[in-house]
């Protein structure tokens, strides 16, 4: 494996998934939207965060980027999600994959540069998307204000721009790294399954919830499942509040980062959960080996 | 080196026996035509060439273990699995950036070149052309690569004539230079016979007939009998007689033209006519009776 053939095998996963890239500019416009729709009245809005306690100020003025942050890693997530199901089941489905099996690229290349859309280039095309959004929302919100006069270097109303980028990146790599097996699941059934990739990534770990809850009146995959999916927050932030609604209008607000790496890199949640990954993926090379057309 | 060696080549899904110890030497600068009915474990032979499929028995190309060693072998091989699996979604653009990107033998001027005589544009995606275009585009990749040993599984199903000629052309004269091995496998056997230079018979997962085309050609002979002399021949033990405008044509193994002529018209056979002769006879094969 080299970085030239990973290169242009990422670069072909992109041109073949221009969802990657749009959805998250997609989703970056509806939020552009809804702000400037509501930046209609953005100096009322303005004139009654100032009546407010100052350390609740910042929590109100940053809300909407947080906000518009969380949709776009939601979207990325998505995006991501399904990208996976269908990496290795579609180009089996279409037959083209006795094309790419026809150049000189490994299987071992192939699974790792669609592994790395999820674990590298999602997230990075998410924070990008992210700043550059959050800059249009500032420089609007500095011109209306401006133009109505008002001032724009009051100390509660400053967005907390370098805090909230850190914080971004950090939560970006902690997300990533949490749902690494989640991306290596869904690709290995992508690579294994003959029809319906999503009921299979998703009824065969259902049914060994309900199995358990019937069979020892336990829900012990259950919350493991459920900790997966949505505990890589409290696992990488310091509140232990669940998402970041709550964290961002909370007491604190945005300009604390409460980032935790110490905890994060000592949870054994994110090893095992690395540890599964690996065997994931291991085990989809294997089955792109093996896979023929369907 | 052989471009191709097997030694007890076996495949089976489940019970079904794909490839039954097949014995196989491919040498360098043969056009081996492969010829089979279906079902017969051509496509297996070939994917297991190719390093697609496991398999059982000892199997080198070009010295290497396709299984294991794929990636490398690809360097030096390239192969037309059918017409349809260029990715509908690539643009023309797309599919040469990226072969030149992670192939180091190809040839980009020359696949531009290839594309320049064609009605292909750059910017159109693989599902807008024809299926005749998209075997253009993937010959003109193909070619353009500088390797040793191509491997064409039924590269022509459904192209029209004029593409199919065209494709065949291009490969002998644009490519083939018998420094560099071709094994083929199409039905359309009567347009490759005059290009190959071996031909083999493979029927439920055994090779049939292993032979050069002048081995073959000295072999072989089928006699158009005058009706006079119909018994006569019949008596030298054809493999097999045919009709054909109420004129007798026997095909002989291995009799001398010497004693044929006399008999009637003498000439060499076509590929599909043995093939009828000798797969055909398999009671196996015989689906005409049957049906």
């Amino acid at each position: 494996m080299t970085p030239r053939l990973l290169y242009w095998s990422v670069r072909r996963e992109l041109w073949e998934n221009r969802s990657i890239l749009i959805a998250p500019l997609a989703a970056a416009g509806v939020v552009l939207f809804g702000f400037v729709i509501s930046a209609t009245h953005l100096p009322d809005a303005r004139r009654a965060v100032l009546q407010l306690d100052p350390a609740r100020q910042n929590a109100v003025v940053s809300m909407p980027y947080q906000l518009a942050a969380a949709a776009l890693i939601l979207t990325g997530v998505l995006v991501a999600m399904f990208y996976c199901l269908g990496a290795l089941h579609n180009e089996r489905r279409d037959r083209s994959i006795l094309f790419w099996k026809s150049l000189p690229v490994s299987d071992l290349t192939t699974v790792l540069s669609k592994a790395a859309i999820p674990l590298a280039v999602m997230p990075a095309v998410v924070f990008v998307v992210v700043i550059a959004m959050q800059l249009v929302m500032l420089i609007l919100t500095t011109v209306i204000l401006l133009a109505n006069g008002m001032s724009i270097t009051t100390p509660g109303t400053q967005v907390p721009l370098f805090e909230m980028t850190v914080t971004l990146l950090y939560g970006l790599v902690t997300l990533t790294l949490w749902y690494a097996p989640v991306w290596g699941w869904l690709l290995l059934v992508s690579g294994w399954a003959r029809r319906a990739p999503f009921l299979w990534a998703v009824l065969p770990p259902l049914a060994v919830c309900l199995v358990e809850k019937l069979a020892f009146d336990s829900s012990n995959f259950a919350s493991m499942l459920s900790n997966r999916l949505v505990g890589g927050f409290s696992a990488a932030f310091a509140t232990g509040a669940p998402h970041a609604f709550s964290r961002g209008l909370g007491s604190r607000g945005f300009g604390e980062p409460n980032l935790d790496p110490i905890k994060f890199l000592s949870s054994p949640g994110l090893w095992v959960g690395l540890a599964f990954a690996v065997a994931l993926l291991a085990t989809a090379v294997w089955l792109r080996r093996r896979r023929e057309p369907i | 080196m052989p471009c191709v060696e097997a030694r007890g080549l076996r495949k089976a899904y489940g019970s079904a026996i794909a490839l039954d110890g097949v014995d196989l030497r491919v040498e360098e600068g043969r056009i081996l035509g492969i010829i089979g009915p279906n079902g017969a474990g051509k496509s297996t032979a070939l994917n297991a060439i190719l390093g697609l499929t496991a398999y059982q028995g000892e199997l080198k190309v070009l010295g290497r273990d396709p299984w294991t060693q794929r990636d490398q072998l690809m360097q030096d091989v390239c192969f037309i699995a059918d017409v349809a699996v260029l990715p509908r979604w690539m643009r023309v653009s797309q599919a040469l950036d990226y072969v030149a990107g992670v192939h180091q033998r190809f040839d980009r001027a020359k696949a531009e070149g290839f594309l320049d005589k064609t009605q292909i544009k750059r910017s159109s995606r693989v599902r807008e052309l024809s299926k005749g275009m998209v075997t253009q585009l993937h010959l003109a990749l193909i070619m353009a690569i500088d390797a040793k040993l191509l491997v064409l599984d039924e590269p022509t199903l459904g192209l029209d004539l004029l593409y199919r000629k065209a494709f065949y052309d291009s490969l002998l004269n644009d490519y083939f230079d018998h420094s560099r091995t071709i094994i083929v496998t199409t039905h359309q056997v009567e347009e490759i016979q005059h290009i190959l230079t071996d031909v083999m018979f493979i029927n439920r997962g055994r090779i049939v007939l292993n032979s050069s085309m002048e081995a073959f050609e000295a072999r072989y002979a089928e006699v158009m009998a005058k009706p006079e002399h119909v018994a006569a021949a019949r008596a030298l033990g054809p493999i097999h007689e045919r009709q054909v405008f109420g004129r007798s044509i026997l095909l002989f193994d291995s009799v001398a033209r010497e004693h044929l002529a006399p008999l009637g018209e003498v000439r060499t056979p076509s590929i599909a006519d043995l093939f009828v002769a000798v797969i055909g006879a398999d009671p196996s094969q015989a689906r005409g009776a049957a049906a």
